[in-house]
Formats: C-alpha cells, sequence, structure tokens
C-alpha cells in the first residue's frame, strides 16, 4: 500500500482494529510524572498533550492542553520490556518421586505495542543478535524468540526529541526503517500511516485511511531530518573499540566513579543490555523448584564474583566494565555499537552521568594513566 | 560448535548419578549418565568443553568435563565444594537425578597438537579441565609425543587424582611434576610455585603445544617465561574461568573483552587474553 492518512480524530479505530484482531494493545500512557507502556483499552488513554524534558539526570512531564499525541518523546521503558521480560520463569522442576524438567515458554498470544521509536527498534534488532542463533549467536533463547515473533509492532517516527537524544549519531533513527509493521508519523491533524509487513497491510486495510498529498509527505520528512539536525549529543565511533581499550588506567574513570552510584538505572533502561541472572525459587514443601531469570547488571557486585572472588569490587570497574562492553566491544562480538543512541541512561541517571561525555573525554586525552 | 542434545537450550537434561568419587576432601568427581537413550546418543563432546548442572532446589554451575570424550555415556565432572551449589553437589549419592546441559565452549587444541610433544600445567582444581588432554592423549598415544604434567597446590592436601596420577606418571613418555607452595611432611615434591617445575623438565618437553588451567598469575606468569623462552604464543592455551549463568552467550556474566568465556573460551589461545589478563577488574 502508499502511505495513507489516519485522521488523529479517528486513531481509535487503530485501537479497536488491533483489539479486534486478537492482540492485547499495549501504548503509552501517563503514569506517576513518567510515560510507560500499558495495556489500553482506547486511544482516550495516550498521552495526549504531554510534553518530556529531558536533560541528565532529570524526567519531567508536562501537560500543554494540546492535541499532540506522541511528543512526550519516550519514558525509561523501551521496548525491551515486551521481548525480554524483565523477570520470568524459564523451567521448573518436580521431584516428587521422580526428576522431572518442565519449560514454561511464555505465552504466544499477540501483543501489539503502539508507540515504539525507531530506537526502540533499533535496540530489539541488537538484541536479535544475542538472542536469536545466527552470525552473533551461537544458540537462540526460545522465550526472546517467542516474544519476538508474537509482538505487532506500530512504531512512531518522532517529530520532537529530547536533549539527550541522539539516535542520529548511532544510525539508529530519527526514522523508523525496518522491523516494523506500521509505522506512523504525527502531522497537523492526522498521521501519515506506512506499512512495513504483511500484517501491517492488512491491518491498514481496515483503517479508516484517507490518501495522503504530497505535502504530507514533504511535511513528514521535514519533521523527521529536523529531529535529526536538532540532535547536539553524538558518540565518534571510530576506533572506539581500541581507544576504550586502550585507556583502561585513564584517570577518566576514577573521575566518573566519583559521580557514578553504581545504581544500575542506566542498564535498567537501556535497550540493549541483555544481562541476566538465573535464580531457583525453591517452593516450601519440597517437591519442586522454579528456575528464573531477571534481568542483572554489570554494576551489582554479584555480576563480577566467580565462585565467592569479587572481580570488580570498585565502582571505577564496574563502569568502565559497562561502558568498554556498551561502546567498545560489542562491536567485535556483535558487528555494532551496543548504544543506539536513546538517550535513556543520561536522562535517568540520578547524578547524570553522560555517556557521550565521558567517551569524548577519554578520546580528547588518549594515553593518560591515573 | 556442537548442536545440544535438547532443543530448549536453556531447560537441563535429567542426568543420573552413576557415581560419586571423593579426589580430596571436598573434592569430589561426579559420574553422570543422561537418562533419556536418544538424547545420550546425541551428546558428544569434546575435551576442554564443560556442562551447567544443576541440583535441583540449590541451582545451576557450569563445571567443565574430565572423562574422555570417546565415552561420552559416562561423563565426569570434577567438583570442588566451594559454594552453596557445589556444596549440595559433592554430597549427591548414584541413583540420584541431576540436571545437566551443554556442552558448551570451545575445547583444547588436540588436533593442532597432534605429533607434537604436550605441556600440561595446572593449579589447583584447575587439573579437572586439563585432566581431559592427559586422557585424551594417553587413549590415542601413537598421535602424540611426549606429555608433561606440572601440577601446583597450595599445600599437599589439595592434590588430587591420586590414582589417576600415578597410572600418568608410570604411562610411557609421561612426565609428573608436582609443586606445592607450602611444604608438609612426605612430601616429594618441589616446594614452591608451579613455574620453578619449568627448569626441572627435560629441554624437549616445552617445544610442543603448552595447555594451561588454573589461576589466571599463575598462567600469565608461565605463559611469559615460554615466551622469554622463544616459544611461539600461537603454541599456548589457556582455560578461562568466570561466573557463567547460561553458557549460551547470552546472560553476559562472562563477558571478557571482545569475548564471551562460555562461548568463545573457556580454552583460548593465549594471544586472545593476554592484553586484558593483567587488567584487574575484567
Amino acid at each position: 500500500m502508499e502511505p495513507a492518512l489516519l485522521p488523529r480524530a479517528k486513531f481509535d479505530a487503530l485501537v479497536q482494529t488491533l483489539a479486534q484482531a486478537g492482540y492485547r494493545v499495549f501504548a503509552p500512557v501517563p503514569r506517576a510524572g513518567a510515560v510507560v507502556f500499558d495495556e489500553i483499552g482506547s486511544a482516550d488513554e495516550l498521552p495526549r498533550g504531554y510534553k518530556s524534558e529531558q536533560v541528565p539526570g532529570r524526567y519531567r512531564l508536562s501537560h500543554d492542553g494540546g492535541e499532540r499525541m506522541f511528543d512526550f518523546v519516550h519514558g525509561h521503558e523501551s521496548l525491551k520490556r515486551f521481548t525480554f521480560a524483565a523477570e520470568e520463569r524459564l523451567w521448573s522442576v518436580s521431584h516428587d518421586g521422580q526428576v522431572a524438567f518442565h519449560a514454561h515458554l511464555p505465552d504466544d498470544r499477540p501483543t501489539a505495542v503502539i508507540g515504539a521509536r525507531a530506537c526502540d527498534i533499533a535496540g530489539m534488532r541488537v538484541q536479535d543478535r544475542t538472542f536469536i542463533a545466527g552470525r552473533h549467536a551461537s544458540f537462540s533463547d526460545p522465550y526472546f524468540e517467542q516474544r519476538r515473533r508474537s509482538i505487532f509492532i506500530v512504531a512512531v517516527n518522532c517529530s520532537v526529541c529530547a536533549s539527550t537524544c541522539f539516535c542520529a549519531s548511532q544510525g539508529a533513527g530519527p526514522r523508523v526503517t525496518e522491523a516494523f509493521d506500521i509505522a506512523l508519523t504525527e502531522l497537523h491533524d492526522a498521521f501519515l500511516l506506512e506499512a512495513g509487513s504483511e500484517a501491517g497491510e492488512a491491518l491498514a486495510a481496515q483503517l479508516p485511511l484517507a490518501p495522503a498529498g504530497e505535502e504530507h509527505h514533504r511535511q513528514a520528512a521535514q519533521q523527521i531530518a529536523q529531529v535529526a539536525q536538532s540532535q547536539t549529543r553524538r558518540i565518534d565511533n571510530d576506533g572506539i573499540y581500541e581507544l576504550l581499550f586502550d585507556n583502561l588506567d585513564h584517570p577518566r574513570w576514577d573521575d566518573v566513579a566519583a559521580r557514578c552510584l553504581s545504581c544500575a538505572n542506566c542498564v535498567m533502561v537501556c535497550p540493549t543490555c541483555f544481562c541476566h541472572r538465573e535464580n531457583e525459587v525453591a517452593d516450601m514443601d519440597g517437591t519442586s523448584s522454579a528456575h528464573v531469570r531477571q534481568w542483572d547488571a554489570c554494576f551489582t557486585m554479584e555480576h563480577g564474583s566467580t565462585h565467592g572472588a569479587r572481580l570488580r569490587p570498585q565502582v571505577k570497574q564496574r563502569y568502565r566494565q559497562w561502558l568498554t562492553h556498551k561502546l567498545g566491544s560489542w562491536w567485535k562480538q556483535f558487528d555494532v555499537s551496543g548504544c543506539v543512541g536513546c538517550g535513556r541512561c543520561i536522562t535517568w541517571c540520578p547524578t547524570g552521568i553522560d555517556l557521550t561525555e565521558e567517551a569524548a573525554a577519554i578520546r580528547a586525552e588518549p594515553g593518560l594513566k591515573a | 560448535m556442537s548442536a545440544l542434545p535438547n532443543t530448549n537450550p536453556y531447560l537441563p537434561m535429567a542426568a543420573e548419578v552413576m557415581d560419586n568419587i571423593e579426589e580430596a576432601p571436598g573434592i569430589n568427581t561426579l559420574r553422570l549418565r543422561l537418562t533419556d537413550p536418544a538424547q545420550r546418543a546425541a551428546y558428544v563432546f569434546v575435551p576442554g568443553q564443560f556442562n551447567m548442572l544443576y541440583l535441583a532446589r540449590v541451582g545451576e554451575v557450569p563445571i567443565s568435563i574430565s572423562s574422555d570424550p570417546g565415552d561420552s555415556e559416562f561423563i565426569d565432572h570434577t567438583i570442588r565444594a566451594v559454594g552453596r551449589v557445589t556444596e549440595g553437589m559433592v554430597r549427591v549419592k548414584p541413583g540420584d537425578v541431576m540436571g545437566l546441559r551443554g556442552p558448551f565452549g570451545t575445547g583444547w587444541p588436540m588436533a593442532q597438537a597432534k605429533g607434537r610433544n604436550i605441556l600440561v600445567i595446572t593449579g589447583g582444581i584447575g587439573c579437572a579441565p586439563t585432566a581431559s588432554v592427559v586422557q585424551y592423549a594417553h587413549a590415542r598415544r601413537g598421535q602424540y609425543g611426549k606429555i608433561s604434567v606440572c601440577h601446583g597446590v597450595r599445600k599437599p592436601d589439595d592434590l588430587i587424582y591420586g590414582e589417576r596420577f600415578e597410572n600418568w606418571c608410570k604411562a610411557p613418555d609421561t612426565v609428573c611434576m608436582f609443586a606445592s607452595q607450602e611444604a608438609a611432611p612426605g612430601w616429594t615434591g618441589r616446594t614452591g610455585l608451579v613455574t620453578q617445575l619449568l627448569d626441572d623438565l627435560p629441554p624437549e618437553a616445552i617445544e610442543g603445544m603448552t595447555m594451561m588451567c588454573g589461576p589466571e598469575p599463575m598462567m600469565r606468569a608461565v605463559a611469559e617465561e615460554l615466551l622469554r623462552r622463544g616459544r611461539p604464543i600461537e603454541d599456548i592455551y589457556v582455560s578461562m574461568e568466570r561466573s557463567m549463568q547460561c553458557g549460551l552467550g547470552h546472560c553476559g556474566h562472562c563477558q571478557y573483552g571482545p569475548d564471551f568465556i562460555c562461548k568463545d573460551g573457556p580454552v583460548f589461545p593465549y594471544q586472545r587474553v593476554r592484553r586484558l589478563m593483567p587488567v584487574k577488574g575484567f
């Protein structure tokens, strides 16, 4: 299909059509001062007229009474929560008499997510390289794969961005270019809608769409270009693996460690961080036990512990582990940066640590030794 | 990378404990056998690989395989009780059922070592993964040259594989040497570090492939000494250890610079890890 217009007043048709097609429909909603993804019943629940102020260490949502639905940019949650569950039971064991193992794959009820940004999709594609067997992974994670298969993505091309955004620098946005079913660009009183998959085409065919004119395409392209131009942060990825690993003793690691709380907020909001721990949750009657995984972070002491020995007792070692992997060795493992430039780790860092500044500081004075 | 016998790589396969042999205080070898005949038939490994072993209601840990790949029906794992999970594992009894996932990781360069001498350097429990090297070469004696085993321990009590070592020492073209950092009555090996054993070896012992497993400072000291003695770096291999919770390259705990120890290792050419090994925090 050719891209067409979905009038803003008819946005609820998208929600209802998805619901009728059997999807659980998730969309951004304002909750407790931030925008999160939640299951919705109607388009009225979307954050209409909301904007977010995002600077290092600060996120504030404001309401301007306007009609625009996606100018809030993004909250701390990314698509990751739909494809890689923050906590899930992988399998359980029963042993009343005989020991038996039971896998617990996620239910495959289709889930539609409205409002995924280009950085979210880029993050999901980065995680594909970790969790789906291929050139970069030896094994597929059947839990991730099932969630990934069950998701229908209604993406949104950003028309504004936060001060912490730098997706253009990471080649991750602001335009959504792949792995979406439907992509929307919010115009004055309508959305320019395009389909990116067969499922997206089929769904779009049921929507009350109007033909789009050249001016709509022009406006959409202009908005997206403006978003890219307005971004001030960037990462120089040229030779960044060598740069970081040649500077493991750089004094900047001490400098950032003095500001870092090792709280792992950056990891929790990152769309690409994949570390997880596996816990055994035994029941009380002694006959069964669940094997549960949870997101983990290299900022915890346990993450770097090997049979009780702590490999990274210092904060500087843990921050360095995170940054050298995220920006450096990710390239070696996955042929891509571990950073999609969403800026969430900057916004949600309680002390406003900005990884673009940390990398730039090392590049500015390479070779220094602490 | 060998394929796994189970389709969900996170789900353990049931494995029966066939034997639990105490090697030394707190160090046991568990002989396991997959209970499902199809999984048993599909299970193949190479020396140096490891399994994720699971003790019901306690947890899962990576343990290297110490038996011969020629017999994949009975799979040996030598375990030192160092934590919550391994404390439980050394107590299992024949007939108990555990979980097993694997095999994972890279193996020792047994193909490159064909026709050459093999120097095995181990420290502490490190001799579990390297035991597979010695057994593999002994079982295929004509394919390999002289085998030298240098084993270092902190104190004589830590010496495991008593009977196995005795058999190795008696095998043709095989030399075993021991060093203990602490002396004790009746200790016949050297008192000192395993690196000092290099001086006691016949010169040709180091002129082949070197395979090491043990504490990183030990492996690094030996590797650097071999380099000083003019050995090519390509002939030196080490087996690395980090926390692993999945074995699949997914959980991130063993992330080590450009590699995951679980899938790019645990056996690495020394060249691959030489840069990071001296850096604290990786």
